[in-house]
């Protein structure tokens, strides 16, 4: 479909959850009745006043949401150009955006009589957000973290137990995010009756990536708010960290119809795109199918997955959501990559100047801002969607700086 | 008559069901599948399940991942799969053949000439775990072009409402997943499976093969009382980890044809 020809870019994924050519529902028939009930039932909650009454009181009492816009005025300075705002995701309970989606879950699981939750996690964050639902609603909880991500992010894990979720080191494949989510398959697959998969980015079979999407765009619906409030129009660029994307598309999904915002997306480059180390599906991989859905997709020329790497357990994921594919063939949303090292400058200079520490996926948005605001005149506006706290980062950055703590 | 019907029918005139090893593709190598498969059809197996290893193969218990990767390890990729097809089709043109795995790498490969390859190599049906009916128009329609049937899962979660989408489409025969998991982990119950069977067939004139909790002679000889094929994969691929050579291999699977076999007594 040619770009003039659209209408909205607002009106996906269609009745098959097809985003064009990407997304749709590619799973095993064992779990093809599952998830038509589950977008049965999110269907009905949707358009359910009783379930938003729920879900918007917890989102106000319990995660402290609306999470504030703030302007960054020392890192302007700094770059000397556009205006920067902060929306600040990171302050949310649990420390980042991933709560957002979960409440939305976890209520959408209560309303279809599931009684056990599993996730899985990279960074930990969905995990520790999963567990915490969980916890407040009462469920037993399983998360699947690869072996490598367990090691990165060991206070995850710490918090994830102390919440009470049984967290299982995945040992296959290569340990990390993709194997977790491989293995919660599996056990979906093997208790159909009583679990409810909370997944945890815009990615997975349909209706996953839409209602992922619906869940975290109150992000740029409050940025918008916000931000009309304080500068009296929209902003010129909003940008995001994408590792599946769904700090991302929850930020750019509102913005997406308003020609006069530019959208940037920023992808974990590693050790750089033009090396065998990063994770930048967009930037260096072509389109595919894993995990329920088509995307982009690093994988070999015989179609196996290949690695992903990145210093961000977050950004750790050889795919990314269909909306994100979608967005970028359009030509709606640029996809930007960034290296660990320029994530990691990005982590030190937003926690000097601001005194915020970002988390490293978060970061790797900053670092991005970072690269383009000094060029930007002074009466643009920015806004970088602060996705996580970095306090779950420090000791593997102590550890790349060659600090004890 | 295409290979996969003839077998059945020949099978249903003889009051048999249908023995049907699965193996990966590669593992350990291409020669020891070569050589297996070879041998397969003289022990008695009735059609042949060649798993086309992934690297990231979510519908499959630990035997069969590990076993993907060892092959892929070994090099094993879809080109070579087809390979195998060939020297499998030089020493037999009579058993069918039928590749089971996930979509990517016939994705990446190009559905329309992978089903064109497949088919002048011999390959009589596809299995692909993770193409559901409502996305697998676009490799169902070029397969059937040539002469390729797409075999379709039925599986414990498959509703009476459900059931008629996975039919209409369906070719070969149908696989019953029989247990709701991944392969080679649980174990069926023979009344679920047993009511199961009889649903299918009498929603379907297709013939209807077992798989995913078989492991022992012994759930082999029950499958076969009750259904027109018994798959057994990650019993197999086991013998293989355990270090057994193509001969053990055949021995096990020896065992479990004639338990097939001699089930109906």
């Amino acid at each position: 479909m040619p770009e003039n020809l659209v209408n909205s870019y607002r009106l996906g994924p269609d009745a098959d959850g097809h985003f064009g050519a990407y997304g749709g529902r590619y799973v095993a028939e064992t779990l093809m009745p599952l998830i038509l009930d589950l977008e049965r039932a999110y269907g009905e909650a949707k358009t359910d006043p009783q379930y938003h009454a729920e879900l918007d009181g917890l989102l106000k009492h319990y995660v402290g949401r609306p999470s504030q816009l703030y302007y960054a005025e020392r890192l302007t300075e700094h770059l000397g150009g556009a205006k920067i705002y902060l929306k600040r995701e990171d302050l949310n309970h649990t420390g980042a955006h991933k709560i957002n989606n979960c409440l939305g879950q976890v209520l959408l699981a209560l309303r279809m009589g599931k009684t056990r939750l599993i996730a899985e996690t990279g960074a930990g964050q969905h995990g520790v957000a999963t567990a915490t639902v969980a916890a407040r609603f009462n469920l037993p909880c399983v998360v699947y973290m690869g072996e490598i991500d367990m090691e990165r992010q060991k206070p995850n894990v710490f918090r994830m137990r102390l919440l009470g979720a049984e967290v299982r080191g995945v040992k296959s494949g290569s340990k990390v995010l993709k194997d977790a989510m491989n293995e919660a398959l599996r056990d979906w697959v093997a208790n159909v009756k009583d679990t409810f998969y909370i997944i945890g980015t815009a990615a997975g079979p349909h209706p996953y990536p839409m209602m992922v999407r619906d869940f975290q765009s109150v992000i740029g619906n409050e940025t918008k708010a916000q931000i009309l409030e304080r500068e009296g129009r929209l902003p010129d660029l909003v940008a995001a960290c994408v590792g599946g994307g769904s700090n991302a598309i929850g930020m750019f999904h509102p913005f997406l119809d308003d020609p006069s915002v530019e959208i940037h997306g920023v992808e974990a480059a590693g050790e750089g795109v033009d090396t065998p180390h990063h994770a930048a599906s967009l930037t260096k991989g072509a389109p595919g199918v894993l995990h329920g859905q088509r995307s982009y997709l690093l994988q070999d020329r015989d179609g196996q997955i290949t690695e992903a790497y990145s210093i961000s357990a977050g950004l750790d994921y050889p795919g990314i959501g269909p909306e994100h594919s979608w967005l970028k063939d359009m030509g709606r949303v640029q996809y930007f990559p960034v290296t660990d090292k320029q994530a990691l400058d990005a982590f030190m200079t937003l926690s000097k100047l601001e005194g915020i520490i970002p988390a490293l996926e978060s970061s790797h948005a900053v670092a991005h801002v970072m690269r383009i605001a000094g060029d930007m005149p002074k009466d643009k506006i920015i806004v970088l969607c602060l996705s996580g706290r970095g306090d779950k980062d420090v000791f593997s950055v102590a550890k790349v700086l060659g600090e004890k703590i | 008559m295409s290979r996969i019907a003839k077998r059945f029918t020949d099978l249903a005139k003889a009051n048999k069901s249908a023995f049907v090893p699965f193996v990966t593709a590669g593992d350990p190598d291409a020669d020891f599948t070569a050589a297996l498969m070879a041998k397969l059809p003289g022990i008695g197996a009735d059609l042949i399940e060649l798993g086309v290893p992934f690297s990231d193969p979510m519908a499959d218990g630990p035997a069969i991942q590990a076993s993907s990767q060892r092959a892929l390890a070994a090099g094993m990729s879809l080109a070579k799969v087809l390979e195998l097809v060939r020297r499998f089709r030089k020493v037999d043109n009579r058993t069918p053949l039928v590749l089971m795995g996930y979509f990517n790498p016939i994705h990446a490969f190009g559905t329309a000439r992978f089903v064109k390859e497949a088919a002048e190599a011999g390959v009589d049906g596809l299995i692909v775990v993770d193409l559901p009916p409502e996305e697998d128009e676009a490799l169902r329609l070029p397969a059937a072009a040539q002469g390729i049937d797409i075999v379709r899962l039925a599986t414990p979660t498959t509703s009476d409402a459900r059931l008629p989408k996975v039919l209409q489409g369906a070719g070969g025969f149908l696989y019953y997943v029989s247990i709701a998991g991944v392969t080679g982990t649980k174990s069926f119950s023979e009344d679920e499976v047993r009511a199961a069977v009889a649903r299918l067939k009498s929603a379907s004139g297709l013939p209807v093969a077992v798989g995913f909790g078989i492991k022992t002679a012994e759930n082999a000889a029950f499958i076969a009382k009750c259904a027109d094929g018994a798959v057994v994969g990650s019993a197999i691929v086991e013998k293989i980890a355990a270090g057994g050579n193509v001969n053990d291999t055949l021995d096990f699977c020896s065992e479990l044809a004639s338990a097939v076999h001699s089930a109906r007594g």
